[in-house]
């Protein structure tokens, strides 16, 4: 108990971290978060039930009223602005990358982890994302999708650097990849 | 970890967080139910009068906030400008104006212990078990205290990555970061269940 829930907070606090060091420049030179990269761990490290609680829990506290959000967002507001569905998004993405990573054994985990991690953070998160966008600002599906499609680039950079990570966590520190137990 | 309170003391500042977030839930299903833009215009002014009333500190952190709105802004305009249906788009906007502005109101002036009493209270119906809460508990004071701790943790790696490299630190720094939350964590929760454990209270106030 006291380790799932230390992990759990952990997490948390690693997402937040993440947001607020100073942006990483990824391949290309363009520097983005990393707080979203700290999601997707969240899933593959943690596992679908412990990754959505940590998110949660991080969600919870933004809500609260703490600035953990990148550029040190917080409060109600992000979660009645336009981009509060990606937000929804997150724990139900790391239930997926956690599942996938759980139950899909026939590859490396670098594979399944970046797959997870692909297919929690940008379609399942995008998915969320963009309904909430289109219903909030009053378009077309197609046309929300439209004005996310210059950060999805990024989240598949990412996504694929959270499956490299995962694997580099199992080889370190075998027994706290929950995700594969 | 300083919060988005405002340290500005208001009015506002002394009403149950309850019942200002009640109050938020139905300004915002309202303001889904208004489609004239004048009307919609004068509920942004009115948000703005209430930003102002404390002072001009106030307004001014506020209106600080409402800055990310901006790239939606600049869209939601441009399109409308093309498509040409700008009296549309101005009610679109200002409604995600009004409706982020009025959020932040309430986040600016609630404390973060009566939004947790709120939380509290909120997870009272569930019943949840002594242990749960207490998880609860002790998580979200985890989240406050370790994320400046994990964030100098952060900057030292980044700082050391610098000290070695002519470049930038890039995302190879994510890993040894990551590790070191694992491993902080281990040592907390070890540290957690030598002093009794998260299940503690519940186990004496069972007699066991």
């Amino acid at each position: 108990m006291e380790r799932d829930v230390t992990l759990i907070a952990f997490f948390a606090a690693l997402i937040a971290a993440l947001g607020l060091i100073p942006a990483i420049p990824l391949g290309f030179g363009v520097p983005i978060t990393a707080q979203n990269l700290g999601v997707m761990l969240c899933g593959t490290v943690l596992g679908a039930r412990r990754g959505a609680l940590s998110v949660l829990l991080f969600l919870g506290l933004v809500a609260l009223g703490l600035p953990l959000l990148s550029g040190g967002r917080g409060g109600l507001g992000v979660f009645t602005g336009p981009t509060a569905g990606f937000l929804v998004g997150w724990v139900v993405s790391a239930i997926v990358a956690g599942l996938i990573v759980r139950h899909w054994r026939g590859v490396s985990l670098t594979v399944s982890a970046a797959v997870g991690a692909l297919v929690g953070a940008v379609v399942v998160s995008y998915a969320f994302g963009i309904v909430w966008l289109a219903h909030m600002l009053d378009r077309t599906l197609v046309e929300a999708t439209g004005m996310m499609l210059v950060f999805i680039p990024g989240d598949v950079i990412k996504a694929v650097i959270a499956g490299f990570l995962t694997a580099s966590i199992y080889k370190a520190r075998p027994h706290m990849v929950l995700s594969r137990r | 970890m300083i919060s988005l309170t405002s340290p500005v003391r208001t009015v506002a500042h002394g009403w149950p967080a309850g019942v200002k977030l009640g109050l938020l839930c139905a300004a915002t299903v309202g303001l889904y139910a208004l489609s004239d833009p004048r009307a919609m215009a004068a509920v942004v002014a009115v948000v703005v009068g209430l930003y102002a009333l404390p002072g001009r500190v106030f307004l001014r952190t506020g209106l600080g906030r409402l800055w990310v709105l901006w790239p939606f802004v600049v869209i939601l305009t441009l399109w409308h400008a093309v498509t040409g249906a700008l009296v549309e788009g101005a009610t679109v906007i200002l409604r995600m104006i009004a409706a982020v502005a009025l959020a932040n109101l309430v986040t600016m002036t609630t404390s973060l212990s009566d939004m947790m009493g709120v939380m509290r209270a909120l997870m009272r119906p569930l019943r949840l078990p002594l242990r749960v809460t207490r998880a609860v508990e002790i998580a979200v004071a985890m989240v406050i205290r370790m994320t400046p701790v994990l964030l100098e943790k952060g900057l030292l790696l980044a700082q050391s990555w610098r000290a070695r490299s002519m470049r930038r630190a890039n995302w190879n720094i994510v890993l040894p970061f990551v590790l070191v939350a694992l491993d902080d964590a281990e040592r907390v929760a070890e540290a957690l269940k030598a002093r009794g454990g998260i299940a503690t209270d519940e186990a004496n106030r069972h007699g066991t």
